[in-house]
């Protein structure tokens, strides 16, 4: 409930800041930003960061629970080690590299946003299948459940919870990313982040920030819920016990 | 029939868990596998059910040699309990204990009948239980759920891994007690892990004894108590094994079933001149029904009209099944030498003397000496 409370007061915050500075008149020499074009911003950076996630969930978590199968347990290493590293690159020398690898556009940028949105899916995915107590997978296999079996009724239900948090904090991160895109001619709420930086006129990169952070805001919250009502409900009693 | 042939199993690292084991279990009968931790008695288990896979040897199921048969299939028709962790948090309780009737394809009634069944039978309510999710239940409650869904699909054999091993030594007898009782009902073949000496006399049909990966003695627990075949057997069952040999008798075994009784209305001094016209030190208070109120003595009787004035309150008792050395030592915390044995209504069936645990004692040393 506080926790809402919070997260509602941030978002108030950020759209009255946007609300406020696209009244203004004048900033400085510049005229702010119309409602129009932030909207037109927002769209695309939205798009952008949908179409990397809508191409990582389906990657990252089907490669994660790969890794946790007791065949391809060498896999664990390359994949875990090689996200983990993904990480530490800098998330602007990601986009940046993709310039000479693919040029410019809004393309170039989706797939950035797609290696530094991979690790935290792939990350909390092989978390949650490792894990699960082994004495209920054991139990499953006692009581003559096939792999498959164990893993669409036992395994993937009790990790799905985890799974989805790790959905929710890529896109929160990825959201943040993505105004990086501007950099290579991508577009979204990063080129009026710029346009601010550029002309050294904090308010316009505030007009640019502020939105970026509701958006955050907002995916972050709706897919909390989304996280909540996929969590098997013995495992939210037990949550609320504790 | 569960037939162990010269069984090894090696795991991929090269330690030799278990090394040839040879042993029968008959049908109906339940083997308890004891042994310290590392003795290989868990792995045996297991490689009745083909968790871990046999290296060396045979195991027939009913005369069919276990590795002939799908491990699936195999595993579907033997009953796995296991400590109550094992429960799924995710499904209810009826889910948890339709969990093999569903792989085996049953019926959805058929299903929630057997359920519902199951769960009286571990004696919880199933109106009130069978939606609620293993976290709403108490460790007993999900080990009941647990031995219910063992017995999910009426499999011929139950294999139970250490079942009340993390339960409250209280609840822990109690749910031995009720498994007994259940099992004298179904007539299961069991075998049982555990590395309670204890629970190994009280709840085996017959005990394997393991260490070190090998068998050192299969027998029945009152063979294992006063023949043990070495010294390993000898200091696993312990100096005390006079004490121990208290868990192979039951309270109906020694029990005087027909006390002094007095019921609670009748006058105190009549109470008190038939005691000493007797000779005796107590009388059981019961009411007409003939249900235990408690208990009057002598000293006592001279303090009030009727018994039920001075009675003392019923303090512990025992039920018929219970084993002596529970019986004792809850004797031993209640005031009189004397345990009130009833049934579950709590009418009084009998009462369980000091003297009689005592000459049950003795009679169990001059056996342990005889032999």
């Amino acid at each position: 409930m506080r926790h809402q409370v919070i997260l509602i007061s941030l978002l108030a915050l950020c759209i009255g800041l946007t609300v406020w500075i696209t009244n203004m008149d004048k900033i400085g020499v510049m005229e702010p930003f119309t409602y129009r074009e932030i909207l037109k911003e927002t769209q695309r950076h939205l798009l952008m960061v949908l179409i990397a996630e809508l191409i990582v969930i389906p990657i990252g978590v089907p490669l994660a629970i790969l890794a946790t199968r007791p065949g391809f347990k060498k896999l664990a290493i390359p994949i875990i080690g090689g996200a983990n590293m993904g990480q530490s690159i800098p998330s602007m020398a990601i986009v940046a590299i993709m310039v000479p690898l693919l040029g410019m556009g809004f393309w170039p940028a989706v797939v950035a946003l797609f290696i530094w949105g991979l690790l935290p899916i792939l990350r909390n995915s092989y978390a949650a299948i490792n894990n699960i107590n082994p004495a209920i997978v054991e139990a499953a296999r006692g009581m003559g459940m096939t792999r498959g079996q164990i893993a669409r009724k036992v395994e993937l239900p009790l990790a799905l919870p985890v799974i989805m948090a790790g959905v929710r904090v890529s896109t929160v991160v990825v959201v943040g990313t993505a105004t990086l895109a501007a950099l290579i001619a991508a577009g979204g709420l990063g080129r009026i982040i710029l346009a601010g930086v550029a002309v050294s006129q904090p308010l316009i990169t505030l007009q640019g920030a502020a939105p970026t952070a509701a958006l955050a805001i907002t995916l972050g919250f709706i897919l909390e819920r989304i996280e909540k009502w996929m969590t098997p409900r013995g495992l939210k009693a037990k949550a609320e016990m504790s | 029939m569960i037939k162990l042939d010269g069984v090894t199993g090696v795991y991929p690292d090269g330690t030799e868990a278990v090394k040839e084991v040879s042993f029968e279990v008959e049908e109906g009968e339940l083997c308890v596998l004891l042994g310290p931790s590392g003795c290989g008695k868990t792995t045996t288990m297991k490689m009745i059910n083909r968790l871990i896979p046999i290296t060396e040897g045979k195991i027939y199921i009913d005369g069919r040699d276990n590795t002939e048969i799908d491990e699936n299939e195999l595993r579907r028709n033997i009953g796995y309990a296991i400590q109550e962790i094992g429960l799924f948090p995710h499904m209810t309780v009826s889910q948890n204990i339709e969990t093999v009737p569903v792989l085996k394809g049953w019926p959805k009634a058929e299903r929630k009948k057997r359920a519902e069944e199951l769960l009286e039978l571990v004696g919880m309510d199933s109106g009130e239980y069978i939606d609620k999710y293993p976290s709403e239940l108490s460790g007993g409650q999900r080990q009941r759920v647990g031995v219910a869904r063992a017995l999910g699909a009426d499999p011929p054999i139950l294999l139970m891994d250490e079942p009340f091993g993390a339960i409250d030594p209280i609840t822990r007898v109690r749910l031995q007690d009720e498994f007994l009782k259940i099992q004298q009902e179904i007539k299961k073949t069991i075998i049982f892990v555990t590395h309670d000496i204890y629970e190994a006399i009280k709840m085996g049909d017959k005990v394997a004894l393991m260490n070190e990966g090998q068998l050192v003695q299969y027998d029945t627990p009152a063979n294992l108590l006063y023949r043990p075949k070495n010294e390993f057997v000898e200091n696993f069952v312990g100096a005390d094994r006079a004490l121990k040999g208290l868990q192979l008798i039951r309270v109906k075994d020694v029990m005087n079933s027909s006390p002094p009784t007095v019921k609670a209305d009748e006058k105190a001094e009549a109470a008190k001149e038939r005691m000493e016209r007797e000779g005796i030190d107590w009388l059981v208070v019961v009411n007409d029904d003939g249900k235990f109120l408690g208990w009057a003595n002598q000293a006592e009787l001279g303090r009030g009209e009727t018994v039920r004035e001075v009675m003392s309150p019923p303090a512990m008792t025992a039920t018929v099944n219970t084993v002596l050395n529970e019986a004792l030592s809850l004797m031993l915390s209640s005031r009189l030498n004397t345990l009130a044995v009833v049934t579950r209504y709590n009418r009084l069936v009998g009462v369980l003397s000091f003297d009689a645990i005592q000459k049950a004692l003795s009679e169990i040393a001059q056996r342990g000496e005889s032999e």
